[in-house]
């Protein structure tokens, strides 16, 4: 355990996390709270009610300018021209050869896109992207804004309160909303599973929206740790550990996020080795593992089969709403169909995991208009 | 009876020739909620400094030090029901396991509470 250090960076609510007690540490170069009341505390209240997550380490882009469609297919594999204005997809920024530099979320918010990336990565997507960028797209790194996330089966209500007709969205829709008179950014969506919104706020409007939000008797703050065993449980995988550039979209199981004019047309970066897997399989595969016993298998274990080794955990941990330790890793396209029997080295003890479909706890997005 | 305490977050009460061991309430609460204690075996004879056990929180896997040296005699089997119990009652409990003492010298090099209080004020 590693308590935030000097070098860390403060984000616009380091001091209100600091007033309810989190405990901070450094994550992806900015001093974070990594819980509140406790991990399974708070895990648990955002599945029964409503949790508020800074997740203001993300970078905020946006694109602008003629062909900015254009440019962005030039780089992932979505279908961003047929995306209509105030929706947003799942994304994945691609290297030449097919390999994940990150994975994010991109919005057409009618004249321009605004993409959502990963915080340890922003920078280096930034560069990447600059270097390719069309001349006449224009790339603009919003600094001054902070994201909150609030996650959990009451913050329709919650958040109505507060924020007006939120209930008009329905999962992956966005708008311009107002809370406590500051103009912010409110998407359905999320990465707990959990019905959620994601609300982009000026930094220094924050802490009172923040505020707002935390004064609803459904809400709670709620720190890192239980960010990713809600991630883990709803099988959404966490960029560095569970995807790098050493994984195609298809070998991570992402395939959904290669819209089908893409599959048809290519043109994406990588474009030919992912559409072969596509086609033909990949030689590995992203997994979910339900765990046997009561001992958690983590990032780095092996994965085997009698005594071939084939694969190896990317994130593993106790599952609260399972109520047993699950994990995700990549193993051998011959061994990742769902039921295969497998074995994982534990500090040299083999426990027994079975290859199980994700989400390890169902989805509650909200799909359907009228809440 | 004499309770000493380690820079690793360990206590050792010792009882006569035995000595047994757990991580302190400092301990638990950096930790969070455990869910799982890997615990030696009996017999097993273990080394000032070295590995005698782990924990599992749900963030994480901690190792845990032997405090002194000497052979596991007895382990905590109700850990293995209720791993919080180190969370509720870290130094009662939820002990881990039950040892010789192999060189009583080394239990000089320890703590004690009130030393071990102001280490702890000072992280």
């Amino acid at each position: 355990m590693s308590e935030a250090d000097e070098t860390a960076l403060a984000l616009p609510l380091d001091a209100l996390h600091r007033a309810l007690g989190g405990r901070m540490v450094p994550f992806a170069g900015y001093a974070m709270p990594v819980q509140f009341e406790g991990i399974m505390a708070e895990h648990n209240w955002t599945r029964e009610s409503a949790g508020l997550f800074d997740v203001s380490h993300m970078g905020q882009l946006e694109f602008r300018g003629q062909g900015v469609a254009e440019a962005l297919e030039s780089l992932m594999p979505g279908d961003f021209l047929a995306l209509r204005e105030n929706r947003m997809r799942y994304s994945l920024l691609l290297d030449d050869n097919g390999g994940i530099i990150d994975d994010l979320m991109v919005t057409n918010r009618g004249d321009h896109f605004y993409v959502v990336v990963n915080g340890a990565t922003k920078h280096g997507d930034i560069a990447h992207i600059a270097a390719r960028l069309a001349g006449g797209v224009s790339l603009v790194h919003r600094t001054d804004l902070a994201l909150l996330a609030l996650q959990g089966p009451k913050v329709a209500d919650a958040l109505a309160r507060v924020a007006g007709e939120v209930s008009t969205l329905v999962f992956m829709k966005a708008g311009a909303f107002r809370i406590e008179g500051v103009d912010v950014w409110v998407s359905r969506s999320g990465y707990t599973g959990e019905d959620g919104f994601e609300i982009s706020v000026p930094a220094d409007k924050a802490e009172a929206v923040a505020s707002a939000l935390l004064a609803q008797p459904e809400v709670k703050p709620i720190g890192l740790g239980a960010r990713d065993s809600l991630r883990l449980e709803a099988g959404l995988p966490l960029y560095g550990h569970d995807l790098s550039t050493a994984s195609t979209p298809i070998e991570a199981d992402l395939g959904f996020a290669i819209s089908k004019r893409r599959k048809l047309e290519g043109g994406f970066p990588g474009a030919e080795r992912v559409l072969g897997q596509l086609l033909n399989g990949a030689p590995v595969k992203r997994i979910g593992l339900r765990i046997e016993g009561k001992l958690p298998a983590r990032e780095g274990a092996e994965i085997f089969a009698g005594t071939e080794k084939v694969g190896v955990i990317t994130s593993g941990g106790f599952a609260p709403t399972v109520g047993a330790p699950i994990a995700m890793g990549f193993v051998s396209a011959n061994h990742a169909a769902d039921g295969t029997a497998l074995e994982i080295d534990v500090r040299g003890r083999r426990i027994a995991a079975v290859v199980a479909p994700m989400p390890f706890v169902p989805h509650r997005y909200v799909r359907q208009g009228g809440q | 009876m004499t309770v000493y305490y380690s820079k690793e977050h360990e206590w050792v009460r010792v009882e006569g020739d035995t000595a047994t061991v757990g991580i302190t309430d400092y301990a638990q609460s950096q930790l969070g909620d455990v869910v799982f204690v890997e615990l030696p075996a009996v017999g097993k004879a273990l080394v000032q400094g070295k590995d005698a056990a782990v924990v599992e929180s749900v963030k994480a896997a901690s190792e845990v030090y032997a405090p002194i040296s000497g052979s596991v005699s007895e382990v905590n089997d109700a850990l293995e029901a209720d791993p919080s119990l180190v969370n509720s009652a870290a130094e009662t409990d939820g002990w881990f396991f039950r040892m010789s003492i192999g060189n009583a010298a080394e239990l000089s090099g320890l703590m004690d509470a009130d030393a071990y209080a102001a280490f702890c004020a000072d992280l």
